[in-house]
């Protein structure tokens, strides 16, 4: 289990460093400096504000600099735009409310996907089945940004049941709409994923076998048929974190929830590079670590794997 | 006896039939695409929105940019979908044609759509088939690039990318590229896999062609099936990922615009009664999405029928 564990940090960690020089590299070869304004500075002044973000040191010395104080102090360094703030500041007011829509988007994609896709299977030629699947091949076109505005249209507009954005420190009904919009296009994905998965394993030798034994479909279900049916959903669980992690930037902006997207898509437009790269490689060692979760579970789970 | 006689006649019968019409692959598929209903209605439909896209500019009685003055102050009152004053799908809230700005949009989503799962299969399918082909070493350091590659997400260096270079169609069409040919660089490498080892691969190395050539001439030939199941797969989700970027803001800038940019310009105005500006981006947005997933799995149902 070590080895393997150390084999994926061995192909985690190169990873991680692409990213930061892809960052790096896009960031340097960028027209102009971040204080390079419509009024230009004059030199001595210029000289002296990069010096202080230590912009004066080769390329190759900031960046490892930037490395080093990322690695061992956890720091972004400072924002280019607004003086008074870090991007550790930026980071420690919106990755929380990111965090707990994501979360609660993630349990409900697996659980209603996972349940939807075995009761399809079980059912299989039922009006069960029949609707798990239309709502699974309508879900797919329902991306995050087209879910959002319909769900506010109907239940904010027309119902007037949820408010139309806001955070509120996390209050259910400020949760309502982001988990929604964000984690049903996944679900859809997990149910199909699941759905067919279930079908092929319930048609396996050994689970004829079981039945023949006369042991209860429950049994079965739980004991036999929900561990090997549940490798393809577990292997998607990775690319899903990514596209869920992605639609938040969505969710963010559209919801104004004040999360982390939010910042993203705010610097992005006033070109505040650090604070973009910043969260860049966050949500990249996020995502490098959930993926790292992911293959050690499905190792764990998959007998095939011997480690 | 009996039963064996009728089944020797419908044998007979069925080697006379397929002597007289000879079936290639390609005809086959096609028979089983269009015995597909919703496959086929979904290839009718994308066969009319891609004639909208086209055609519809002259069909429209304003054109994209024009501002309908008197309609500007009072659009949720006046600015309705309505065929007296020519405006099929209203206005926008600066009183543009919608109708005609619907369809730039789409016409932009495809072009979109259609460019980046291009170069997914250009790049992609080399990509997979050159490490497939070679197999070892190279096949090792080769996949193990596209798994780092894949584990970036890179939708934030794709912002990134708009944001250094400036927001263009261009640098959407790069950076889209960029990420779509991973998929399929995996899926011509696992497919090439099993056909390097057939015989008319070996025939071509016994005969001494150059590893390129083989690649290239015997190989991706054989990749055509489920590279083009997977590329109408891969044409929605390009539509998604611009119209995704586009809904920030950070896409296609005015006066171009796509659907994704209608749609989020819709849903920014939705409280003040103009409901249209929504709903129509919107519906061609849904209606293209599901008919490039239909036809894409009736593609795959058709090519390859064991697969099910």
């Amino acid at each position: 289990m070590l080895s393997f564990i150390l084999r994926r940090l061995a192909v985690a960690i190169p990873t991680m460093l692409i990213l930061i020089v892809i960052s790096f590299v896009l960031m340097f070869a960028a027209p102009g400096g971040p204080f390079n304004n419509d009024r230009p500075l004059p030199p001595e002044v210029l000289a002296n504000i990069e010096a202080r973000y230590g912009l004066d040191q080769p390329y190759i010395v900031q960046m490892t600099t930037y490395v080093w104080k990322v690695v061992t102090q956890f720091d972004f360094g400072p924002s280019f735009k607004y003086r008074d703030q870090t991007v550790n500041d930026i980071i420690r007011s919106g990755f929380p409310v990111t965090l707990v829509y994501g979360f609660w988007s993630f349990v409900v994609a697996v659980t209603v996907g996972v349940s939807l896709g075995v009761l399809a299977a079980l059912k299989q030629n039922t009006w069960i089945d029949y609707l798990a699947v239309g709502v699974t091949v309508g879900a797919q076109v329902l991306p995050n940004f087209v879910m959002a505005p319909i769900l506010v249209l109907v239940f904010t507009l027309w119902l007037g049941w949820l408010p139309g954005g806001g955070w509120n420190g996390g209050q259910w009904q400020y949760l309502v709409m982001p988990v929604i919009a964000l984690s049903t296009s996944y679900m859809a994905s997990i149910a199909r994923i699941m759905r067919s998965s279930m079908l092929e394993t319930l048609n396996a030798g050994f689970i004829r076998t079981a039945r023949a034994k006369g042991l209860p479909m429950r049994r079965i279900l739980w004991r036999h048929a929900m561990k090997p049916a549940s490798l393809p959903m577990i292997s998607y669980l990775g690319p899903a974190f990514v596209y869920m992690i992605t639609g938040s930037v969505i969710i963010d902006v559209y919801f104004s929830t004040g999360g982390i997207g939010q910042y993203f898509v705010n610097s992005a437009l006033s070109r505040d590079y650090s604070v973009i790269m910043g969260i860049t490689i966050l949500v990249g060692a996020l995502t490098i670590g959930f993926n790292l979760l992911v293959d050690i579970l499905y190792a764990w789970i998959d007998p095939k794997i011997r480690l | 006896m009996l039963l064996s006689k009728a089944t020797t006649a419908a044998v007979a019968n069925a080697a006379d039939r397929a002597q007289t019409e000879g079936r290639s692959l390609w005809k086959d598929a096609r028979i089983r695409f269009f015995r597909n209903k919703a496959a086929s209605l979904a290839f009718y439909v994308l066969i009319a929105i891609t004639l909208f896209a086209i055609f519809g500019g002259y069909l429209a009685h304003w054109d994209n940019e024009t501002i309908d003055w008197p309609l500007m102050g009072n659009v949720s009152e006046l600015g309705g979908p309505s065929f007296e004053n020519g405006h099929y799908f209203g206005v926008d809230d600066l009183g543009r044609d919608l109708f005609a700005r619907t369809v730039q949009g789409t016409r932009i989503s495809l072009l979109v759509g259609i460019i980046g799962a291009l170069i997914a299969v250009v790049v992609g399918t080399l990509y997979g088939a050159t490490s497939g082909y070679y197999g070892g070493r190279v096949d090792s350091l080769m996949m193990r690039t596209v798994d780092i590659l894949m584990a970036v997400p890179f939708m934030f260096v794709l912002i990134l990318l708009l944001v250094i270079f400036g927001q263009s169609i261009l640098m959407i069409f790069i950076g889209i590229g960029l990420i779509s040919w991973l998929d399929m660089a995996r899926i011509a490498r696992g497919q090439t896999l099993t056909i390097k080892n057939k015989e008319f691969v070996e025939a071509a190395v016994a005969t001494g062609v150059r590893p390129m050539n083989i690649i290239t001439r015997h190989i991706v030939p054989n990749l055509a099936g489920i590279v083009i199941v997977y590329s109408t797969l891969l044409i929605p989700s390009m539509i998604i990922t611009e119209s995704f970027i586009s809904f920030l803001g950070l896409g296609v800038q005015e006066p171009d615009t796509s659907l994704g940019a209608l749609i989020s310009k819709g849903a920014s105005q939705m409280q003040y009664g103009v409901i249209w500006q929504l709903l129509f981006p919107l519906f061609f947005f849904i209606i293209t999405l599901f008919a490039f997933f239909f036809v894409g799995d009736g593609l795959r149902d058709a090519l390859d029928p064991k697969d099910r």
